[in-house]
């Protein structure tokens, strides 16, 4: 098992060193800082003093892979390539382009986020099994059937609409809650509860479609057959036998995106106004502020992988049967 | 003169290749069998005939061209430097009809209110009249329900007769081709005998030919869906859309596909240390998020784009690049799902007997992969195609609003919900711009969800010997 793990570890070591040189081409190679810094003076009247000037602030005005003009390590350490992107790899972000340290920022904007996105995970997953379980156990009646039918028309609704349309009922017309904002004592419960509601209601038809699909493949197998011809009420069936072994392939799945919850949402994190890593990574994008974007971009896939290293041992715990090579 | 765009190009390009493909899946009985169900499915033939819709008027936006001038002095002709589509000639009213500013849906007065001059000469405060929504009426506070039932009636009529008059085309054409009457054929589908449900088609054509008669006659006097801050009209915006929509959906598969294809077969077939590289390669490009991905590289095209202005002769042109662009990073994004499933189907299918004979009898690797693993992991490809069209028509709107989806000068549902939804706030709320915009997007997305589920049933071999 541990030497499973380790391998894991080490075989996402290529990958991000593959991340690491896309984001790395993408933002020094196919642009050089001298197009950014023009871009971001204001393009055709830059006299190059400005740009030159930009740039050593930033620190971008080393040579990008080998420095000749000094000695030792340091030929290597003195580049664009180790600063910017070599140092990541110890989670060392750097400065972002207006001059903050990206990983205090990031230390500080985290806990918002996960205030969002962990009730959301949670309470949604009680919701959809719920309603799953209630299409599976009503199966080819007309409650299914409409069911499913509005679930897929829920599908069909842009994430857009659920949010603007909660913060206009609930927090327009009725006044229940603020329409966006975020505290960071206790009162945090008012500002959290729209975009958790949001949230759920905005995942409803994919997962419950996903997860009744689920239920009933677990319903056609043999074990439930057995269980019917020993006489067990339907209800006994459903919570022993199928929601327990309907939950191992959702769980499984859902272990992957837990460590994306840090990151947040964006849209949802921009709209309500919430101070997370999603809006961050929304002000960077829309401050064209390079150094931020790169940093997500590479935390973002760390954290990816690292569910995905997850999710695998999850299998393992949850199914003795899968024997870990 | 015609203007050809790279994505029109690539449009027809892609009905082309949908063309093509309906001839050779018409001639392979493992293909048609399928489609032959998809075929016999209400609900699926109800959503493609909404669909055709769309595809209609996105076909009719990607005929682009410089209309000639009118006042052009005899001898050679003189074009007009802006570039317009077909259906912008035959929008042409709705185009030129625009207000000062917001307006409700059938209003014939101005949202907010104004100083006017009276004609004695007084000044009042009071919501003006709109330049041309209702300017036909007299007196609109008594003329202008019994006006809009009636033109509403009148556009109905129309819609009956241009839908009876469709209907009758339809049913001539079948009745010729089994070699029936006229009679029999209306007999046999309102007893639903026939393997297509046409009563589903009909209806459902019906359905869409009347409103939408009915709204094209409207908007030729109000502004049916309102008009928005600098006063178009929302309906001729939300039409425009469509083809930002169906563009998005569609081009992102058609630019990934030949990757996806080759790569997952090559992986699947070979093995070795090719599968190890093409595995590395999708490994990493899924694992970085893909709004980030996204957002990194239009970060980068706009750099490229500000700092080379001079290479881009037209706002259209530098638009239709900036789609083009977005489809190929969402094309390398939706790329890795694609290729995983043909990798695996293909690592099945290598063991397969007719591949192992082919192989035996020393056929070369790029016949047995073109003509023994590539008919046989198309369905796989037909379900992806279907399966990613709504999810990326639905993600527009959600880059839109991150400022790194289409140019904001392309009209697109995504760029008039961003740019309506602060709109909420006001008092009372200007609705109909971000109502038109989700209905229009829900009539797009809802088929195309219903029908991938017809053709997910259809192809998908494990859920057809579930049901057998």
């Amino acid at each position: 098992m541990i030497n499973y793990v380790i391998r894991r570890v080490l075989y996402a070591i290529p990958i991000l060193i593959g991340i690491n040189v896309i984001t790395f081409v993408l933002f020094f190679v196919v642009n050089t800082p001298d197009d950014i810094a023009r871009m971001q003076l204001g393009q055709k009247r830059v006299t190059p003093e400005a740009v030159e000037k930009w740039k050593s602030e930033r620190g971008y005005d080393r040579p990008v892979l080998w420095n000749s003009g000094v000695e030792g390590v340091r030929k290597f350490t003195d580049t664009i390539f180790f600063r910017n992107s070599v140092r990541l790899f110890v989670f060392d972000f750097g400065q972002s382009d207006s001059g903050r340290d990206i990983g205090y920022d990031i230390s500080q904007r985290m806990w918002p986020s996960l205030a969002i996105t962990v009730p959301t995970l949670l309470l949604g997953l009680l919701t959809y099994i719920s309603f799953a379980l209630l299409l599976a156990f009503f199966r080819a009646s007309y409650i299914d059937i409409w069911g499913v039918v509005i679930c897929v028309v829920l599908m069909s609704i842009s994430s857009m609409f659920y949010i603007i349309g909660g913060q206009f009922v609930i927090g327009k017309l009725f006044h229940l809650v603020p329409i966006s904002g975020y505290d960071t004592s206790f009162d945090a419960v008012k500002f959290v509860a729209l975009p958790v509601i949001v949230g759920i209601v905005g995942g409803l038809g994919s997962s419950t479609r996903w997860y009744r699909t689920i239920f009933l493949e677990e319903m056609n197998k043999d074990f439930v057959r057995t269980a019917r011809a020993k006489g067990l009420p339907e209800k006994l069936i459903l919570y022993r036998h199928v929601l327990r072994n309907g939950l191992i392939p959702i769980l499984t799945g859902v272990v992957v995106i837990l460590p994306m919850l840090f990151i947040g949402s964006l849209i949802t994190e921009s709209f309500f106004a919430i101070p997370g890593l999603g809006s961050y990574t929304i002000d960077a994008i829309n401050n064209q502020d390079f150094a931020i974007v790169r940093s997500m971009v590479f935390l973002g896939s760390v954290l990816y992988i690292a569910g995905l290293i997850l999710t695998d041992i999850s299998y393992t715990i949850a199914d003795p049967r899968i024997r870990l090579e | 003169m015609p203007v050809i765009f790279i994505t029109d190009f690539l449009v027809f390009f892609l009905v082309f290749m949908v063309g093509v493909f309906i001839w050779y899946s018409r001639r392979h009985e493992h293909l048609h069998a399928p489609w032959r169900q998809v075929r016999e499915n209400p609900l699926a033939m109800a959503a493609s005939v909404l669909l055709g819709f769309y595809v209609l008027v996105g076909l009719l936006d990607s005929l682009h061209f410089h209309p000639r001038l009118k006042e052009a002095p005899t001898g050679a002709p003189a074009y007009s430097a802006e570039i317009a589509s077909v259906l912008d000639v035959l929008a042409e009213g709705l185009r030129q009809r625009v207000e000062k500013t917001y307006s409700a849906p059938f209003a014939t007065h101005a949202y907010a209110r104004e100083v006017i001059d009276l004609p004695d000469g007084r000044q009042v405060r009071d919501y003006p009249r709109l330049r041309y929504g209702g300017r036909h009426l007299d007196d609109p506070a008594a003329e202008w329900l019994p006006d809009i039932l009636k033109k509403t009636l009148t556009g109905i009529v129309l819609g009956t007769l241009l839908w009876l008059g469709c209907c009758a085309v339809i049913i001539a054409g079948l009745a010729a081709r089994r070699r029936g009457t006229f009679r029999s054929e209306i007999e046999g589908i309102l007893r639903r005998q026939r393997p297509t449900p046409w009563h589903v088609i009909l209806a459902t054509l019906g359905g869409l030919l009347i409103t939408g008669t009915a709204l094209v006659y409207l908007s030729g006097y109000y502004h049916v869906l309102g008009t928005d801050k600098v006063g178009q009209d929302v309906f001729y915006q939300s039409l425009k859309g469509v083809r930002t929509g169906l563009l998005i959906g569609t081009l992102t598969t058609l630019v990934m596909l030949p990757f996806a294809l080759v790569l997952g077969i090559m992986a699947g077939y070979f093995r070795g240390w090719v599968d190890d590289v093409i595995q590395y390669l999708y490994t990493t490009l899924n694992s970085i998020p893909g709004v980030l991905l996204i957002a990194a590289a239009i970060l980068m095209l706009e750099v490229y784009m500000t700092n080379h202005a001079e290479d881009f002769t037209s706002i259209e042109q530098r638009a239709d690049l900036r789609l083009l662009f977005l489809c190929m990073i969402l094309g390398i994004m939706s790329w890795t799902g694609l290729c995983r499933l043909l990798r695996g189907e293909t690592l099945k299918l290598g063991e397969v007997d007719f591949v192992l004979a082919a192989r035996a009898f020393g056929v070369d690797h790029v016949t047995i992969m073109l003509r023994h693993l590539m008919p046989n992991v198309m369905h796989i490809v037909m379900i992806t195609i279907v399966l990613d069209f709504s999810g990326l028509v639905l993600a527009e709107a959600v880059l839109a609003y991150i400022n790194i989806g289409v140019d904001p000068t392309m009209a697109s549902w995504g760029n008039m919900i961003n740019s309506a939804r602060l709109e909420m706030a006001r008092e009372p709320v200007v609705w109909w711009s971000l109502s038109a915009a989700f209905i229009f997007m829900l009539g797009l997305v809802l088929p195309a969800n219903l029908f991938a589920d017809a053709v997910r049933d259809a192809f998908d071999p494990r859920i057809r010997t579930l049901t057998a």
